[in-house]
């Protein structure tokens, strides 16, 4: 009874730190490739300057902490402000970076339909007629002819 | 004029309409003397509260920006709070603005550097952003009314507050 219960003990002491230490849910290699060292203007897994280096180590605490990408991106976000992110500002020029995709495909969609109904009208135009194959059917010696071949050939 | 050349015509007038705007929209904000401070409520460092540029009107300020990544930051730390313990009664302050940092880093170096002034928290670069800023350490004087007595971007030593800083206090 002695054993199991110094067994018991020994298991729940060392299971104690693996529960404390929560499982990380993301890695420090994915984050630092999606979010940016915002004083040197690069990815941060790229940046070297002593504040990506600061800012590494956030991430790698956020890491530890069992957060999950986007907690880590969120906290990243209220530490160093949007621009962390890489993603342009919904103001001023920046906004066209959002506005000229959603307007160029406004101004593809239709105009490539408007192309497609076209191309299919005109091509309808260009079929030949039952009449335009009749009319360009053998006639006389030619029709004999080639009713010949094809008896010949039985086809 | 085909529609199909209005049209070409007009995209490319498009084209070059928004590389005009974006040019004229990079420029940095530009500062100068003579301006109001650009101000701002912001978190007071390491809290609680707030504070801002404003709230010290009639004194003169000397606005630090700095991060706690930054080297030449931690040799000014204490040549501001020199600074500050000399001028602190004859109605002058400093104010520290700390930038494109976290907060836990900027809390550590506060503690081992510890500054008598105010300090206050800017998220990310939005603050350096509104004064035109290039780096840190950068050092701003604003007059008792607010406008900008001195731009100095970079670090500043005892030297530099005794002869650049100084004599704008007294005289003013």
């Amino acid at each position: 009874m002695k054993k199991v219960m110094c067994a018991l003990i020994a298991a729940s002491v060392l299971a104690a730190p693996a529960a404390a230490a929560p499982a990380p849910q993301t890695t420090v290699n994915a984050i630092e490739a999606e979010v940016m060292c915002p004083i040197c203007g690069t990815l941060l897994e790229l940046a070297e300057s002593p504040q990506a280096k600061r800012e590494k180590v956030f991430v790698a605490k956020l890491v530890a902490e069992g957060k999950s990408k986007s907690e880590v991106k969120d906290a990243l976000v209220a530490q160093y402000g949007p621009s962390v992110l890489a993603l342009p500002k919904a103001s001023g020029f920046d906004l066209s970076a959002y506005l000229v995709p959603i307007l160029a495909l406004a101004i593809a969609v239709p105009a490539l339909l408007f192309s497609v109904m076209r191309w299919r009208r005109s091509g309808r135009a260009n079929e030949p007629s039952a009449q335009d194959a009749e009319a360009g059917a053998p006639q006389g010696e030619d029709a004999e002819r080639l009713e010949a071949d094809l008896s010949r050939y039985d086809l | 004029m085909s529609a199909r050349s209005l049209l070409a015509f007009l995209a490319v007038l498009a084209v070059i309409g928004l590389l005009a705007f974006g040019l004229l929209n990079k420029g940095a904000t530009k500062i100068a003397l003579g301006d109001p401070v650009p101000d701002k409520v912001l978190p007071a460092l390491p809290g609680p509260g707030h504070g801002s540029i404003a709230k010290y009107r009639g004194k003169w300020v000397l606005v630090n920006l700095w991060a706690s990544w930054c080297v030449p930051c931690r040799q000014e730390a204490p040549v501001l709070q020199r600074f500050y313990e000399r001028n602190r009664h004859h109605d002058t302050t400093v104010l520290g603005i700390n930038v494109q940092d976290n907060e836990d880093d900027a809390r550590a170096f506060l503690r081992e550097h510890p500054t008598g002034y105010p300090q206050l928290r800017s998220v990310g670069d939005e603050r350096s952003a509104a004064f035109g800023s290039t780096g840190v350490p950068e050092n701003f004087l604003v007059e008792p009314d607010g406008d900008l007595a001195l731009i100095w971007r970079g670090p500043v030593d005892d030297q530099f507050l005794r002869e650049r800083v100084a004599p704008l206090i007294e005289g003013g």
